[in-house]
């Protein structure tokens, strides 16, 4: 059988060359963006002007990233998305997970309401305005409280969890311990998260990756600058062109300004999205499995 | 330890919620204690951040002030839903939002089909991977950093982009100065970040095609193309209809993130959609109960949306939601 998959036709040996050198096409243009801001990064700003900056740094210089990394501005936002992430992600994991086994279990009274309750989320919600007056009210504005707790527990989470410690967590694995006195604690404890490290990792490196990457709640919530983390220290930088007067301090004509502020932005760029870029590959089988579960039908 | 073990509760298998008395309703709720604990902060959680704003959406019926609060605030109808179908830019912000999710789904949802397709048709298990690492990596890169890369590369004087045009003899474009390239840099922006990442659902989806149909088609001499038209695509039909579902359910509710991020006095005139029209009505503005209203307005479209779409795709295909 395996022969008979193999066997090609002129026909097939096409279809595999054409696939192959699409997909290797399509391949390169997600890449090649990329590639170009390191290697941006790494040039002479007068280079990637005149356009001369193709496949390799050209005048190589470390300038743009002694620019950035002398600015205290990246170190407060990097401290800041460092800190929420932490916090977000311990507060998140634990509300999503010690949701998700009372759900999983068939013998829960009451389940499916709140499950339901847990559900309507996703189609009615109060929206931005009712929201915002509400975390203004609490006297959440401008703390870390109002980017780490009311996002707390999302639904979908809830699901793919739900759906993990209904297919690796027997039933009669509570119905023994329980037999032996065990309470649903203990069991919970010193049954249950030893066998899910592999959906408590899924959900760490969800949680992290959404912190890390998030802006709209902290462009809301906050307004103190020295709150900001560094998706909104970016924003400055690479959307708005407000590069900080300390990276400046030494460039004096417009046009060098102009020259300098695009090697900073190619620079942040890398300097903001190595730290996933690089772990990614690893964590990458992580991804697709929680993908992989969450696709399956709540 | 030992008044905790339930003998009904032990046998396997079957949910006793419904044929067990009422009176032992008590008796399982002291038992399980604990898990209604364990649940208790999301309820919380739920009743304060999202139940509760849903009791804000009547501000939308009222001329919300702040002294008064939500509940003390005066009614006034339907004012400000009517004051917004009469702002002279109601039908260009709906335009406006209708193109950019039509378009975007348009373009977007068959690209991911298409490349699970080609990728499921690789046979060098290592080049494969090689090529899904690098694909799925854009989905990592956050929006601020996107739109910055576009900002990088479509600037008119250093601009990778515009170099190339101009090598090849064009002027310069002002992309990001132009509502003409919004849509397309917006869609094609989408297209390039997520487009890979969404190919797992389809792979899991084409990995679970039963091989004995291919083997069956071979045999009858169908070549790969055949194979893909006749197999593959009829066998991920579900998969498809249940995300095309999703995504028309989701239409009214694209991303602020990255309309906001692209936005500029310069591009309004296709930038402004309904998310970044709240925001700006809502934050920017204090308008409190006009943005709500323009929210609610949204929501109350895109749950008519799902609905229909759902209904539609039940009967014809057997597949659905709920």
């Amino acid at each position: 059988m395996n022969s008979l998959l193999k066997r090609k036709s002129r026909g097939d040996a096409w279809f595999d060359i054409i696939n192959y050198t699409m997909l290797t096409i399509i391949m390169l243009l997600v890449l090649y963006p990329l590639y170009f801001v390191l290697v941006a990064s790494l040039s002479d700003p007068n280079y990637i002007y005149s356009g001369e900056v193709w496949l390799f740094p050209k005048g190589f210089t470390l300038d743009g990233y002694e620019r950035i990394f002398s600015d205290s501005s990246i170190w407060i936002g990097y401290g800041n998305s460092i800190l929420y992430a932490t916090l977000g992600t311990l507060i998140g994991v634990a509300v999503t997970v010690f949701a998700a086994y009372p759900l999983a279990r068939k013998d829960l009274a009451g389940k499916s309401v709140i499950m339901w309750f847990l559900l309507v989320t996703m189609f009615f919600s109060g929206g931005l305005i009712p929201t915002y007056l509400l975390i203004k009210d609490l006297h959440m504005l401008n703390t870390i409280w109002a980017l780490v707790i009311p996002g707390a527990g999302g639904v979908f989470n809830v699901i793919i969890v739900r759906t993990f410690f209904q297919s690796s967590i027997p039933d009669e694995m509570w119905e023994a311990a329980s037999i032996d006195g065990c309470s649903n604690t203990r069991f919970f404890w010193s049954i249950v998260l030893p066998l899910s490290k592999s959906i408590l990792a899924v959900m760490v490196l969800y949680h992290v990756v959404g912190f890390w990457n998030g802006f709209f709640d902290a462009l809301i919530y906050l307004n103190d600058e020295s709150k900001y983390p560094l998706q909104l220290v970016l924003r400055n930088i690479l959307v708005q062109n407000q590069v900080n007067s300390g990276m400046m301090i030494d460039v004096e004509s417009y046009a060098a300004k102009m020259r300098v502020t695009e090697l900073i932005k190619y620079g942040v760029i890398m300097v903001s999205s190595l730290p996933l870029l690089i772990l990614y590959p690893f964590l990458q089988k992580y991804f697709v499995k929680g993908v992989m579960i969450g696709s399956i039908k709540g | 330890m030992k008044g905790r073990i339930n003998v009904n509760s032990t046998t396997s298998g079957t949910d006793h919620s419904m044929i067990q008395p009422k009176r032992k309703a008590w008796s399982r709720f002291k038992r399980d204690y604990e898990l209604y604990l364990f649940l208790l902060p999301i309820i919380i959680l739920y009743l304060v951040f999202k139940y509760y704003p849903m009791y804000g959406v009547q501000i939308a019926f009222k001329d919300f002030s702040p002294s008064q609060g939500i509940w003390g605030s005066e009614w006034v109808g339907f004012q400000h839903f009517i004051d917004f179908f009469n702002t002279y830019n109601f039908w260009t912000i709906i335009t406006n939002t209708l193109s950019l999710s039509f378009l975007s789904l348009l373009f977007g949802f068959p690209a991911p089909i298409i490349i699970a397709i080609m990728l499921n048709q690789m046979l060098g298990k290592s080049y494969k991977k090689f090529v899904q690492t690098v694909i799925y990596a854009p989905h990592f890169i956050s929006t601020v950093v996107l739109v910055g890369m576009l900002n990088v590369f479509l600037s008119p004087n250093s601009g990778i982009v515009n170099h190339v045009i101009t090598l090849f003899g064009g002027d310069p474009i002002l992309f990001l100065a132009d509502a003409g390239w919004f849509r397309p840099l917006y869609i094609l922006s989408g297209i390039w970040q997520e487009t890979g990442f969404a190919t797992i659902i389809y792979l899991a989806a084409l990995a679970g095609v039963n091989p004995e149909l291919h083997e069956a088609a071979i045999m009858d001499g169908a070549s790969k193309w055949k194979r893909v038209w006749y197999v593959d695509i009829p066998s991920i039909l579900p998969t498809i209809v249940i995300l095309l579902i999703l995504a028309l359910g989701n239409i009214m509710s694209i991303g602020f993130e990255k309309a906001f991020l692209m936005q500029s006095d310069l591009n309004y005139a296709t930038s402004n959609i309904i998310p970044t029209y709240v925001y700006e009505m809502g934050i920017q503005k204090a308008q409190y109960s006009f943005s709500t209203a323009v929210g609610l307005f949204n929501s109350f479209i895109n749950i008519v949306l799902i609905f229909t779409v759902n209904r539609i795709a039940k009967k014809m295909t057997e597949t659905s939601l709920w």
